[in-house]
Protein backbone atom coordinates (compact mmCIF):
# COMPACT_ATOMS: atom_id res chain seq x y z
CA UNK A 1 0.00 0.00 0.00
CA UNK A 2 1.43 3.33 -1.12
CA UNK A 3 1.18 6.05 1.76
CA UNK A 4 1.06 9.82 1.57
CA UNK A 5 4.20 10.34 2.19
CA UNK A 6 5.96 7.51 -0.58
CA UNK A 7 3.24 8.74 -3.18
CA UNK A 8 6.21 11.76 -3.40
CA UNK A 9 8.62 9.31 -5.01
CA UNK A 10 5.83 7.39 -6.98
CA UNK A 11 7.56 6.17 -10.46
CA UNK A 12 4.30 6.14 -11.61
CA UNK A 13 3.18 9.63 -10.69
CA UNK A 14 6.31 11.08 -12.04
CA UNK A 15 5.70 9.52 -15.77
CA UNK A 16 2.04 10.87 -15.43
CA UNK A 17 3.46 14.23 -14.62
CA UNK A 18 5.84 14.07 -17.06
CA UNK A 19 2.80 13.21 -19.60
CA UNK A 20 0.74 15.34 -18.05
CA UNK A 21 3.27 18.55 -18.63
CA UNK A 22 4.92 17.41 -22.03
CA UNK A 23 1.97 15.68 -23.60
CA UNK A 24 -1.36 16.67 -21.84
CA UNK A 25 -0.81 20.31 -21.65
CA UNK A 26 0.56 21.23 -24.81
CA UNK A 27 -2.55 19.43 -26.58
CA UNK A 28 -5.24 20.81 -24.27
CA UNK A 29 -6.33 23.39 -25.90
CA UNK A 30 -7.12 22.16 -29.50
CA UNK A 31 -8.44 18.96 -28.03
CA UNK A 32 -11.12 21.39 -25.90
CA UNK A 33 -11.50 23.59 -29.19
CA UNK A 34 -11.92 20.77 -31.65
CA UNK A 35 -13.61 18.63 -29.17
CA UNK A 36 -11.32 15.97 -30.18
CA UNK A 37 -10.13 12.62 -28.38
CA UNK A 38 -6.73 13.46 -26.46
CA UNK A 39 -4.96 10.79 -28.61
CA UNK A 40 -1.14 12.03 -27.82
CA UNK A 41 -2.22 12.01 -23.96
CA UNK A 42 -3.13 8.23 -24.38
CA UNK A 43 -0.47 7.25 -27.23
CA UNK A 44 1.77 8.30 -24.50
CA UNK A 45 0.07 6.53 -21.31
CA UNK A 46 0.03 3.51 -23.84
CA UNK A 47 4.04 3.82 -24.25
CA UNK A 48 4.61 4.22 -20.94
CA UNK A 49 2.50 1.69 -19.99
CA UNK A 50 0.59 3.71 -17.54
CA UNK A 51 -2.89 2.13 -18.34
CA UNK A 52 -2.68 -0.58 -16.17
CA UNK A 53 -1.85 1.15 -13.38
CA UNK A 54 -4.95 -0.12 -11.55
CA UNK A 55 -4.46 -3.88 -12.30
CA UNK A 56 -2.28 -5.60 -9.74
CA UNK A 57 0.75 -7.12 -10.02
CA UNK A 58 -0.46 -11.00 -9.72
CA UNK A 59 -1.50 -10.30 -13.44
CA UNK A 60 1.71 -8.00 -14.46
CA UNK A 61 0.11 -4.75 -13.72
CA UNK A 62 1.46 -1.76 -11.35
CA UNK A 63 -0.91 -2.51 -8.68
CA UNK A 64 -1.49 0.87 -7.67
CA UNK A 65 -4.19 1.48 -4.73
CA UNK A 66 -6.54 4.18 -4.45
CA UNK A 67 -4.52 7.13 -3.27
CA UNK A 68 -1.83 6.65 -6.24
CA UNK A 69 -4.59 6.04 -8.88
CA UNK A 70 -6.32 9.22 -7.36
CA UNK A 71 -2.64 11.18 -7.24
CA UNK A 72 -2.14 9.89 -10.79
CA UNK A 73 -5.62 11.19 -12.48
CA UNK A 74 -5.33 14.56 -10.46
CA UNK A 75 -1.87 14.75 -12.12
CA UNK A 76 -2.53 14.42 -15.76
CA UNK A 77 -6.01 16.65 -15.46
CA UNK A 78 -3.46 19.63 -14.17
CA UNK A 79 -2.43 19.32 -17.78
CA UNK A 80 -5.96 18.11 -19.66
CA UNK A 81 -8.92 18.36 -17.59
CA UNK A 82 -10.52 15.76 -20.31
CA UNK A 83 -7.89 13.28 -20.00
CA UNK A 84 -8.10 13.03 -16.40
CA UNK A 85 -11.33 12.10 -16.44
CA UNK A 86 -10.93 9.81 -19.20
CA UNK A 87 -7.86 7.87 -17.79
CA UNK A 88 -10.23 8.00 -13.97
CA UNK A 89 -12.98 5.97 -16.06
CA UNK A 90 -10.81 3.87 -17.71
CA UNK A 91 -9.35 2.80 -14.45
CA UNK A 92 -12.42 2.90 -12.93
CA UNK A 93 -13.52 0.13 -15.38
CA UNK A 94 -10.15 -2.07 -15.03
CA UNK A 95 -10.55 -1.99 -10.97
CA UNK A 96 -14.53 -3.90 -11.87
CA UNK A 97 -12.83 -6.42 -13.49
CA UNK A 98 -10.12 -6.73 -11.33
CA UNK A 99 -11.67 -6.36 -8.15
CA UNK A 100 -14.61 -9.11 -9.47
CA UNK A 101 -13.50 -11.16 -12.30
CA UNK A 102 -11.06 -12.78 -10.00
CA UNK A 103 -12.65 -16.34 -10.61
CA UNK A 104 -12.92 -16.18 -13.90
CA UNK A 105 -10.63 -17.13 -16.30
CA UNK A 106 -12.02 -14.85 -19.28
CA UNK A 107 -11.29 -12.11 -16.72
CA UNK A 108 -7.67 -12.79 -15.83
CA UNK A 109 -6.47 -13.57 -19.58
CA UNK A 110 -8.03 -10.42 -20.00
CA UNK A 111 -6.44 -8.34 -17.14
CA UNK A 112 -2.94 -10.03 -18.51
CA UNK A 113 -3.12 -10.02 -22.35
CA UNK A 114 -5.37 -6.94 -23.25
CA UNK A 115 -5.03 -4.74 -20.40
CA UNK A 116 -1.16 -5.26 -19.83
CA UNK A 117 0.80 -6.56 -22.38
CA UNK A 118 -1.41 -4.83 -24.86
CA UNK A 119 -2.64 -1.56 -22.90
CA UNK A 120 -6.16 -1.75 -24.30
CA UNK A 121 -8.25 1.54 -23.13
CA UNK A 122 -11.70 -0.02 -21.43
CA UNK A 123 -15.00 2.16 -21.83
CA UNK A 124 -18.26 1.85 -20.48
CA UNK A 125 -22.14 2.23 -20.87
CA UNK A 126 -24.35 2.53 -17.70
CA UNK A 127 -26.51 5.27 -19.45
CA UNK A 128 -29.66 4.57 -21.00
CA UNK A 129 -32.49 6.10 -22.79
CA UNK A 130 -35.09 5.09 -20.03
CA UNK A 131 -33.86 5.07 -16.92
CA UNK A 132 -33.59 8.68 -16.26
CA UNK A 133 -29.89 8.97 -15.30
CA UNK A 134 -30.21 5.78 -12.32
CA UNK A 135 -27.40 3.98 -13.16
CA UNK A 136 -28.72 1.35 -10.72
CA UNK A 137 -31.36 0.51 -13.30
CA UNK A 138 -31.12 -0.83 -16.48
CA UNK A 139 -34.02 -1.37 -19.84
CA UNK A 140 -32.09 -3.54 -21.64
CA UNK A 141 -31.52 -7.24 -20.69
CA UNK A 142 -28.74 -9.52 -21.91
CA UNK A 143 -29.42 -12.65 -23.76
CA UNK A 144 -27.92 -16.08 -23.00
CA UNK A 145 -28.29 -18.73 -25.69
CA UNK A 146 -25.89 -21.66 -24.25
CA UNK A 147 -22.75 -20.21 -24.31
CA UNK A 148 -22.82 -17.11 -25.90
CA UNK A 149 -24.60 -14.28 -25.16
CA UNK A 150 -25.94 -10.72 -26.71
CA UNK A 151 -27.29 -7.29 -25.90
CA UNK A 152 -28.76 -3.96 -27.39
CA UNK A 153 -28.45 -0.86 -25.16
CA UNK A 154 -29.67 2.55 -26.27
CA UNK A 155 -27.22 4.71 -24.55
CA UNK A 156 -27.40 8.41 -23.47
CA UNK A 157 -23.83 9.21 -22.85
CA UNK A 158 -21.36 6.68 -23.89
CA UNK A 159 -17.24 8.17 -23.27
CA UNK A 160 -14.61 7.69 -25.23
CA UNK A 161 -16.53 4.47 -27.16
CA UNK A 162 -15.25 5.49 -30.29
CA UNK A 163 -11.74 4.98 -29.25
CA UNK A 164 -11.69 2.51 -26.53
CA UNK A 165 -10.97 -1.44 -27.42
CA UNK A 166 -13.68 -2.20 -25.44
CA UNK A 167 -16.77 -1.31 -23.78
CA UNK A 168 -17.98 -2.45 -20.01
CA UNK A 169 -21.93 -2.34 -20.19
CA UNK A 170 -24.74 -2.73 -17.49
CA UNK A 171 -27.73 -4.52 -18.61
CA UNK A 172 -30.25 -6.64 -16.89
CA UNK A 173 -29.18 -10.27 -15.69
CA UNK A 174 -32.07 -11.71 -17.88
CA UNK A 175 -35.42 -10.91 -19.91
CA UNK A 176 -37.65 -11.06 -16.63
CA UNK A 177 -35.39 -9.83 -14.26
CA UNK A 178 -36.03 -6.59 -12.04
CA UNK A 179 -34.51 -3.03 -13.66
CA UNK A 180 -32.42 -3.20 -10.30
CA UNK A 181 -31.34 -6.66 -11.00
CA UNK A 182 -28.08 -5.77 -13.42
CA UNK A 183 -24.93 -7.45 -14.21
CA UNK A 184 -21.55 -5.93 -16.34
CA UNK A 185 -20.64 -7.64 -19.30
CA UNK A 186 -17.44 -6.92 -21.31
CA UNK A 187 -17.42 -6.48 -25.20
CA UNK A 188 -14.47 -6.21 -27.16
CA UNK A 189 -13.56 -4.49 -29.97
CA UNK A 190 -15.39 -6.02 -33.25
CA UNK A 191 -17.69 -8.05 -31.46
CA UNK A 192 -19.73 -4.79 -31.05
CA UNK A 193 -20.89 -1.71 -33.17
CA UNK A 194 -21.64 1.82 -31.62
CA UNK A 195 -24.19 3.97 -34.05
CA UNK A 196 -23.72 7.48 -32.49
CA UNK A 197 -27.21 8.57 -32.10
CA UNK A 198 -26.21 12.80 -30.86
CA UNK A 199 -23.68 14.72 -30.55
CA UNK A 200 -20.89 15.84 -27.79
CA UNK A 201 -20.42 19.95 -28.33
CA UNK A 202 -20.29 20.75 -24.99
CA UNK A 203 -19.34 23.38 -22.23
CA UNK A 204 -16.89 21.55 -20.92
CA UNK A 205 -14.81 18.14 -21.01
CA UNK A 206 -14.98 18.40 -24.39
CA UNK A 207 -12.18 15.65 -25.22
CA UNK A 208 -13.95 12.68 -23.25
CA UNK A 209 -16.45 12.64 -26.18
CA UNK A 210 -19.11 11.53 -24.89
CA UNK A 211 -22.14 11.17 -27.75
CA UNK A 212 -25.10 8.90 -27.29
CA UNK A 213 -25.18 5.74 -29.05
CA UNK A 214 -27.03 2.45 -29.89
CA UNK A 215 -24.73 -0.26 -28.91
CA UNK A 216 -25.00 -4.18 -30.46
CA UNK A 217 -22.99 -6.53 -29.01
CA UNK A 218 -22.08 -10.30 -28.74
CA UNK A 219 -19.49 -13.10 -27.46
CA UNK A 220 -19.10 -15.96 -24.85
CA UNK A 221 -20.76 -15.86 -21.67
CA UNK A 222 -17.81 -16.32 -19.50
CA UNK A 223 -17.64 -12.45 -20.66
CA UNK A 224 -20.35 -11.65 -18.09
CA UNK A 225 -18.57 -10.30 -14.60
CA UNK A 226 -19.15 -12.69 -12.12
CA UNK A 227 -21.54 -11.22 -9.10
CA UNK A 228 -24.07 -8.87 -9.29
CA UNK A 229 -23.38 -5.24 -10.36
CA UNK A 230 -25.26 -4.43 -7.32
CA UNK A 231 -22.17 -5.59 -5.32
CA UNK A 232 -19.62 -4.45 -7.51
CA UNK A 233 -21.16 -1.27 -7.89
CA UNK A 234 -20.93 -0.47 -4.44
CA UNK A 235 -17.60 -2.19 -3.57
CA UNK A 236 -15.78 -0.42 -6.37
CA UNK A 237 -17.62 1.27 -9.24
CA UNK A 238 -19.06 4.09 -6.96
CA UNK A 239 -16.17 4.64 -4.86
CA UNK A 240 -13.53 4.35 -7.51
CA UNK A 241 -16.08 6.76 -9.07
CA UNK A 242 -15.92 9.03 -6.58
CA UNK A 243 -12.81 9.36 -5.34
CA UNK A 244 -11.26 9.12 -8.67
CA UNK A 245 -13.43 12.15 -10.05
CA UNK A 246 -12.82 13.82 -6.98
CA UNK A 247 -8.83 13.58 -7.58
CA UNK A 248 -9.45 14.68 -10.77
CA UNK A 249 -11.30 17.96 -10.39
CA UNK A 250 -9.17 18.58 -7.77
CA UNK A 251 -6.15 18.52 -9.91
CA UNK A 252 -7.90 20.90 -12.46
CA UNK A 253 -8.76 23.25 -8.99
CA UNK A 254 -5.03 23.06 -8.47
CA UNK A 255 -3.79 23.98 -11.84
CA UNK A 256 -6.77 27.01 -12.37
CA UNK A 257 -5.44 28.06 -8.88
CA UNK A 258 -1.43 27.63 -9.75
CA UNK A 259 -2.15 30.02 -12.65
CA UNK A 260 -3.52 32.48 -10.50
CA UNK A 261 -0.35 32.21 -7.85
CA UNK A 262 1.43 32.73 -10.89
CA UNK A 263 -0.20 35.96 -11.56
CA UNK A 264 0.05 36.87 -8.07
CA UNK A 265 3.88 36.12 -7.63
CA UNK A 266 4.02 38.44 -11.18
CA UNK A 267 2.36 41.61 -9.46
CA UNK A 268 4.52 41.11 -6.27
CA UNK A 269 7.88 41.06 -8.07
CA UNK A 270 6.72 44.45 -9.76
CA UNK A 271 6.50 45.88 -6.55
CA UNK A 272 8.23 43.92 -3.35
CA UNK A 273 7.51 44.59 0.09
CA UNK A 274 3.93 45.10 -0.22
CA UNK A 275 1.84 42.22 -0.48
CA UNK A 276 -0.70 42.35 -3.45
CA UNK A 277 -4.70 42.98 -2.14
CA UNK A 278 -5.51 39.23 -4.54
CA UNK A 279 -2.60 37.80 -2.67
CA UNK A 280 -5.05 37.89 0.31
CA UNK A 281 -8.16 36.46 -1.78
CA UNK A 282 -5.35 33.59 -3.75
CA UNK A 283 -5.23 32.69 0.40
CA UNK A 284 -8.59 31.91 0.91
CA UNK A 285 -8.78 30.04 -2.13
CA UNK A 286 -6.16 27.36 -0.97
CA UNK A 287 -7.97 27.34 2.22
CA UNK A 288 -10.72 25.72 0.12
CA UNK A 289 -7.83 23.32 -1.93
CA UNK A 290 -6.33 21.88 1.02
CA UNK A 291 -9.73 21.27 1.97
CA UNK A 292 -10.75 19.33 -0.77
CA UNK A 293 -7.04 16.99 -1.82
CA UNK A 294 -7.52 16.17 2.01
CA UNK A 295 -10.99 14.90 1.65
CA UNK A 296 -10.31 12.84 -1.34
CA UNK A 297 -7.22 11.77 0.11
CA UNK A 298 -8.57 10.72 3.34
CA UNK A 299 -11.28 8.69 1.74
CA UNK A 300 -8.78 6.80 -0.63
CA UNK A 301 -6.45 6.15 2.22
CA UNK A 302 -9.26 4.97 4.15
CA UNK A 303 -10.03 2.71 1.03
CA UNK A 304 -6.32 1.36 0.75
CA UNK A 305 -6.20 0.90 4.19
CA UNK A 306 -9.43 -1.64 4.39
CA UNK A 307 -8.81 -3.78 1.38
CA UNK A 308 -5.28 -4.08 2.45
CA UNK A 309 -5.92 -5.58 5.38
CA UNK A 310 -8.57 -8.16 5.03
CA UNK A 311 -10.80 -7.43 1.75
CA UNK A 312 -13.85 -9.62 2.32
CA UNK A 313 -14.38 -7.50 5.52
CA UNK A 314 -13.73 -4.44 3.40
CA UNK A 315 -16.35 -5.60 1.04
CA UNK A 316 -18.85 -5.66 3.89
CA UNK A 317 -18.05 -2.28 4.50
CA UNK A 318 -17.76 -0.76 1.36
CA UNK A 319 -21.83 -2.33 1.04
CA UNK A 320 -22.69 -0.15 4.06
CA UNK A 321 -25.17 2.56 4.13
CA UNK A 322 -22.26 4.68 5.81
CA UNK A 323 -20.04 4.55 3.69
CA UNK A 324 -22.61 5.03 0.44
CA UNK A 325 -23.05 7.96 2.29
CA UNK A 326 -19.40 9.31 2.78
CA UNK A 327 -19.04 8.83 -1.25
CA UNK A 328 -22.07 10.51 -2.07
CA UNK A 329 -20.90 13.53 0.09
CA UNK A 330 -17.38 13.04 -1.15
CA UNK A 331 -18.73 13.69 -4.28
CA UNK A 332 -21.18 16.50 -3.54
CA UNK A 333 -18.66 18.28 -1.84
CA UNK A 334 -15.62 17.96 -4.19
CA UNK A 335 -17.76 18.88 -7.18
CA UNK A 336 -19.19 21.92 -5.55
CA UNK A 337 -16.00 23.22 -4.45
CA UNK A 338 -14.03 22.91 -7.90
CA UNK A 339 -15.98 25.37 -10.20
CA UNK A 340 -15.91 27.81 -6.87
CA UNK A 341 -11.99 27.37 -6.84
CA UNK A 342 -12.08 28.01 -10.48
CA UNK A 343 -14.32 31.17 -10.20
CA UNK A 344 -11.34 32.71 -7.61
CA UNK A 345 -8.93 32.12 -10.19
CA UNK A 346 -10.52 33.82 -12.37
CA UNK A 347 -11.48 36.68 -10.25
CA UNK A 348 -7.77 36.67 -8.99
CA UNK A 349 -6.47 36.84 -12.30
CA UNK A 350 -8.92 39.52 -13.82
CA UNK A 351 -9.56 39.28 -17.77
CA UNK A 352 -6.32 37.81 -18.22
CA UNK A 353 -8.05 34.87 -16.93
CA UNK A 354 -10.63 35.71 -19.20
CA UNK A 355 -8.97 35.27 -22.41
CA UNK A 356 -8.83 32.11 -24.40
CA UNK A 357 -5.60 32.64 -25.62
CA UNK A 358 -3.35 34.13 -22.55
CA UNK A 359 -1.16 32.26 -20.30
CA UNK A 360 -3.20 32.50 -17.53
CA UNK A 361 -6.42 31.60 -19.53
CA UNK A 362 -8.45 29.33 -16.28
CA UNK A 363 -11.80 29.34 -19.13
CA UNK A 364 -11.21 25.76 -19.90
CA UNK A 365 -10.82 24.50 -16.00
CA UNK A 366 -14.03 26.30 -14.94
CA UNK A 367 -15.96 25.17 -18.27
CA UNK A 368 -14.32 21.12 -17.24
CA UNK A 369 -15.54 21.42 -13.56
CA UNK A 370 -19.35 22.66 -14.00
CA UNK A 371 -19.92 18.96 -15.76
CA UNK A 372 -19.07 17.63 -11.56
CA UNK A 373 -22.32 18.76 -10.67
CA UNK A 374 -24.10 17.09 -13.06
CA UNK A 375 -22.38 13.79 -14.20
CA UNK A 376 -24.31 11.99 -11.62
CA UNK A 377 -26.48 15.01 -10.78
CA UNK A 378 -25.88 15.93 -7.00
CA UNK A 379 -29.86 16.53 -6.72
CA UNK A 380 -30.14 12.92 -7.25
CA UNK A 381 -27.26 12.55 -4.91
CA UNK A 382 -28.79 14.61 -2.10
CA UNK A 383 -32.04 13.17 -2.42
CA UNK A 384 -30.54 9.75 -1.96
CA UNK A 385 -28.22 10.74 1.11
CA UNK A 386 -31.61 12.44 2.53
CA UNK A 387 -33.58 9.05 2.13
CA UNK A 388 -30.58 7.21 3.56
CA UNK A 389 -29.76 9.55 6.50
CA UNK A 390 -33.70 8.95 8.19
CA UNK A 391 -32.33 5.67 9.23
CA UNK A 392 -28.62 5.83 9.27
CA UNK A 393 -27.56 7.34 13.08
CA UNK A 394 -23.84 7.84 12.51
CA UNK A 395 -23.46 5.74 15.69
CA UNK B 1 -44.77 -18.55 9.72
CA UNK B 2 -43.87 -16.89 12.51
CA UNK B 3 -45.23 -13.60 13.63
CA UNK B 4 -42.80 -11.15 13.01
CA UNK B 5 -42.46 -13.27 9.58
CA UNK B 6 -45.96 -11.97 8.95
CA UNK B 7 -45.34 -8.82 9.96
CA UNK B 8 -42.52 -8.30 7.65
CA UNK B 9 -44.43 -9.42 4.86
CA UNK B 10 -47.09 -6.63 5.57
CA UNK B 11 -44.15 -4.23 5.52
CA UNK B 12 -42.82 -5.62 2.50
CA UNK B 13 -46.04 -5.15 1.02
CA UNK B 14 -46.38 -1.30 1.79
CA UNK B 15 -42.93 -0.73 1.05
CA UNK B 16 -40.61 -2.98 -1.10
CA UNK B 17 -42.10 -1.93 -4.25
CA UNK B 18 -41.95 -5.68 -5.11
CA UNK B 19 -42.84 -7.30 -8.77
CA UNK B 20 -44.53 -9.83 -6.50
CA UNK B 21 -46.95 -10.59 -4.05
CA UNK B 22 -44.73 -11.03 -0.41
CA UNK B 23 -46.94 -14.13 0.71
CA UNK B 24 -45.55 -15.69 -2.55
CA UNK B 25 -41.83 -15.54 -1.56
CA UNK B 26 -40.35 -18.16 0.39
CA UNK B 27 -38.33 -16.91 3.62
CA UNK B 28 -34.67 -16.81 1.52
CA UNK B 29 -36.06 -15.34 -1.77
CA UNK B 30 -34.23 -12.36 -2.94
CA UNK B 31 -35.85 -9.29 -2.33
CA UNK B 32 -33.88 -7.45 -4.62
CA UNK B 33 -34.03 -9.83 -7.58
CA UNK B 34 -37.91 -9.36 -6.84
CA UNK B 35 -37.47 -5.82 -7.38
CA UNK B 36 -36.46 -4.38 -4.47
CA UNK B 37 -34.73 -1.13 -4.93
CA UNK B 38 -31.99 0.83 -2.51
CA UNK B 39 -34.52 3.38 -2.11
CA UNK B 40 -37.43 1.04 -1.56
CA UNK B 41 -35.28 -0.94 1.25
CA UNK B 42 -35.22 2.33 3.25
CA UNK B 43 -38.90 2.63 3.30
CA UNK B 44 -38.89 -1.09 4.60
CA UNK B 45 -36.11 0.13 7.26
CA UNK B 46 -37.92 2.71 8.36
CA UNK B 47 -41.80 1.02 8.51
CA UNK B 48 -39.74 -1.99 10.11
CA UNK B 49 -38.53 0.06 12.72
CA UNK B 50 -41.67 1.68 13.58
CA UNK B 51 -43.58 -1.27 13.38
CA UNK B 52 -41.39 -3.70 15.96
CA UNK B 53 -40.00 -0.08 17.84
CA UNK B 54 -36.38 -0.85 17.31
CA UNK B 55 -33.64 1.26 15.67
CA UNK B 56 -31.19 -0.74 13.04
CA UNK B 57 -27.89 0.37 13.95
CA UNK B 58 -25.48 1.26 11.48
CA UNK B 59 -23.38 -1.98 11.31
CA UNK B 60 -26.47 -3.17 9.89
CA UNK B 61 -27.38 -0.76 7.38
CA UNK B 62 -26.19 -3.11 4.18
CA UNK B 63 -27.86 -4.83 1.98
CA UNK B 64 -27.49 -8.24 3.07
CA UNK B 65 -29.45 -8.13 6.45
CA UNK B 66 -32.74 -6.92 4.11
CA UNK B 67 -31.65 -9.74 1.38
CA UNK B 68 -34.84 -11.85 2.11
CA UNK B 69 -37.86 -12.03 4.81
CA UNK B 70 -35.10 -14.61 6.55
CA UNK B 71 -32.35 -12.35 6.96
CA UNK B 72 -34.90 -9.32 8.31
CA UNK B 73 -36.21 -12.15 10.68
CA UNK B 74 -33.07 -12.86 12.42
CA UNK B 75 -31.69 -9.62 12.44
CA UNK B 76 -35.53 -7.76 14.40
CA UNK B 77 -34.74 -11.19 16.20
CA UNK B 78 -31.05 -9.98 17.51
CA UNK B 79 -32.20 -6.58 18.07
CA UNK B 80 -35.33 -7.76 20.36
CA UNK B 81 -33.28 -10.34 21.80
CA UNK B 82 -33.99 -10.11 25.73
CA UNK B 83 -37.16 -7.83 25.90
Amino acid sequence: MTTRSAIKTSTLLAQTAAIASDVAARHAADVDSKSRFPQETFDALRQARLLSAAVPAAYGGVGAGMLELGAQCAALAQGCGSSGMVLAMHHIQVACMARHGRDSAFFERYLRENLVERQELVASITSENGTFGDTRSSVCAIAIDKDRMSLEKDATTVSYGAHADAQLVTCRRTADAAASDQVLVLFEKGSYTLAQTGTWDTLGMRGTCSPGAKFAGNGAAGQILPGSFADSSAQTMVPYSHILWSALWSGIAADAIGRAAAFVRAGARKNPGSVPPNAIRLARAHVELQAMRNNWEACAIEFDEMTASDDQAARETLGTMGWALKMNQLKMACSEVAPRLCHEALQIIGIMGYKNDSPFSVGRHYRDVLSAALMVSNERIAAKSASMLLVFKDD
Amino acid sequence: MSENAAKIRTVLKEHARLNRDADTLSDDSDLYQAGMTSHASVNVMLALEGEFDIEFPDHMLKRSVFESVGAIVSAIDELTEGR
